[in-house]
C-alpha cells in the first residue's frame, strides 16, 4: 500500500491553513509532522482519515481494495478520546471492538498497561490513563494505516515506551504511521513534514 | 450487524447508568400531568374532554426536551468521527442510536402516558386506542427528533432550535395521533393507518437526512 498526496491545500473557515503540500509514504513507514501549533498538523490528518476535503489537490491510495476506501483503513486517534465517562475501561474496549469488529478487548488492555483498571469507570481515570484507553484502540482491531494526532501527551515514560512498542510492532507488520508531534515519539521517523504556518 | 448491535448495547448501558435522558423526560411528564388538573381546575368533565390532546401535547413535549443528547455526546467527545470512518454506513448509525432513544425515552413514556391519563380522568374505553396510537406515534417522534438533533449538534443550548426546527414536523403526528383515538369505536381506523405510514415514512426518510446533517458538521 502507498499513500500518496499531491498539492494539497487545506482551508478551515475560509482561513488558508496550507497550501502545497506533498508527500509518499510505503508500507512499513513512519511519517512524521512537525510544525507550530496552528500550521495544520490536526487537519492535515484530518484530511487523510477522510474526514474533511481538501480545497485543493487529492490524498490517494494505491494496492487496497477498490471498494473499501482509505478511511476504512485508518485508526485516527484524535485529541478527544472517543470514550464515555459513565461506563468502565473494559466496556468501552468491548464496544469499540463489536463497532470495529477487532479480536480480544483483553489483548488490548495489556498493550497499553491497562488490564488492572479494567473495571475503573472511565470518569476515575487520570488525563494519561485516558490517553492510554484511546490508544488501545489500535491493538484492538487490525488498521493498516496509523492516523495519531499528538499520541503521547500526557503519558509517563512507561506508557511511552508501551506506545512506541505497539508502533514498533505495527511498522514490522508492514503498516503505516502518520503522527503528528511535538515531542519526539522515541522513535525515528522514516519521513518528517514540517508544516509551516501560512501567511 | 455485530457493530450496530454493540452500540444499541452501548447506548442502553449509558442510558441506565446516566438515568439523564429518561430520568428528566419521565420527571418532566409526570409534573406536567399533576399541575394540569390543578391549573385546569376540579370540573371532571372538561378534564376528560382536554385529556387526550394534554397528553400528547406532553409526550411531545418531554420528547423533544431528551432530543439533544442523541448525538451530542458522540460528537463531542469524538466517537461519531471514529463511527463515520468505519464500515457501517452512518444511516445506520443514526438508526441504531434513534432506536436506543426510542427504546429509553419515547416507548416507556408512550407506555405508561394512557395509564398516567387517570390523573386527567381520561375514559377507560379510550385507554387502549391512546396507547396503541402513541407507541406507534412514537416511533415518528424519535426518528424526527433525529434530525432536529443532528441539526444543532454542535451548538451547547440547541433544544430551542430543536424545537423549533421539529415541531412543525410533528403537528401531523398530533393530529392523526388524538383522532386515533377520538370517539371512533374501531381501534384501527384510517387515523392510525395514516400514523403507522408516518412512523414508515419517517423510518426511511429522518435517518437519511440526520446523516446528511451529521457528515456535514463533521467535515
Amino acid at each position: 500500500m502507498r499513500i500518496t498526496a499531491e498539492d494539497l491545500t487545506c482551508e478551515r473557515g475560509g482561513r488558508l491553513v496550507f497550501s502545497g503540500v506533498n508527500f509518499a509514504v510505503n508500507d512499513g513507514a513512519f511519517l512524521q509532522l512537525t510544525g507550530p501549533n496552528g500550521s495544520g498538523k490536526s487537519s492535515l490528518l484530518r484530511l487523510i482519515a477522510g474526514l474533511s476535503d481538501p480545497a485543493s489537490g487529492r490524498v490517494t491510495a494505491d494496492g487496497i481494495n477498490e471498494d473499501v476506501s482509505l478511511s476504512q483503513h485508518c485508526h485516527y486517534i484524535a485529541h478527544a478520546d472517543a470514550s464515555k465517562s459513565a461506563l468502565t475501561v473494559l466496556e468501552n474496549l468491548i464496544f469499540w471492538c463489536r463497532f470495529l469488529s477487532g479480536g480480544d478487548p483483553s489483548l488490548a488492555m495489556s498493550a497499553m498497561n491497562l488490564t488492572s483498571l479494567a473495571t475503573y469507570p472511565v470518569a476515575l481515570l487520570s488525563a494519561g490513563q485516558k490517553r492510554r484507553l484511546a490508544l488501545a484502540r489500535l491493538s484492538l482491531a487490525v488498521r493498516k494505516v496509523w492516523l495519531l494526532d499528538e499520541p503521547n501527551v500526557g503519558l509517563d515514560e512507561t506508557s511511552q515506551n508501551l506506545l512506541v512498542n505497539i508502533m514498533r510492532t505495527h511498522l514490522k507488520n508492514a503498516g503505516i504511521i502518520i503522527a503528528a508531534t511535538h515531542v519526539p515519539l522515541g522513535l525515528i521517523p522514516h519521513h518528517t513534514l514540517h508544516l509551516d504556518s501560512a501567511k | 450487524m455485530n457493530a450496530l448491535f454493540g452500540l444499541l448495547r452501548r447506548d442502553l448501558l449509558l442510558a441506565a447508568r446516566q438515568g439523564g435522558g429518561v430520568g428528566t423526560a419521565l420527571g418532566f411528564f409526570l409534573t406536567v400531568l399533576v399541575l394540569l388538573p390543578i391549573g385546569i381546575g376540579p370540573d371532571q368533565a372538561t378534564l376528560q374532554r382536554l385529556a387526550p390532546g394534554m397528553l400528547w401535547i406532553t409526550l411531545l413535549l418531554a420528547v423533544l426536551l431528551s432530543a439533544d443528547r442523541i448525538f451530542q455526546q458522540d460528537f463531542e467527545d469524538g466517537s461519531l468521527e471514529i463511527m463515520s470512518m468505519s464500515t457501517q454506513p452512518l444511516e445506520l448509525v443514526v438508526l441504531t442510536k434513534v432506536l436506543a432513544h426510542w427504546l429509553t425515552t419515547s416507548l416507556p413514556l408512550a407506555i405508561a402516558a394512557p395509564f398516567l391519563g387517570v390523573l386527567l380522568n381520561l375514559k377507560t374505553e379510550v385507554i387502549w386506542p391512546l396507547l396503541l396510537s402513541m407507541v406507534l406515534g412514537a416511533i415518528g417522534l424519535s426518528l424526527l427528533a433525529s434530525i432536529g438533533a443532528s441539526l444543532t449538534v454542535n451548538l451547547k443550548r440547541g433544544g430551542l432550535l430543536i424545537s423549533i426546527l421539529v415541531l412543525p414536523l410533528y403537528v401531523p403526528i398530533l393530529v392523526f395521533g388524538i383522532s386515533a383515538c377520538s370517539g371512533d369505536a374501531n381501534i384501527v381506523n384510517p387515523s392510525l393507518l395514516i400514523l403507522s405510514a408516518i412512523a414508515l415514512a419517517s423510518l426511511v426518510l429522518a435517518p437519511l437526512a440526520s446523516a446528511a446533517a451529521l457528515r456535514a458538521y463533521l467535515k
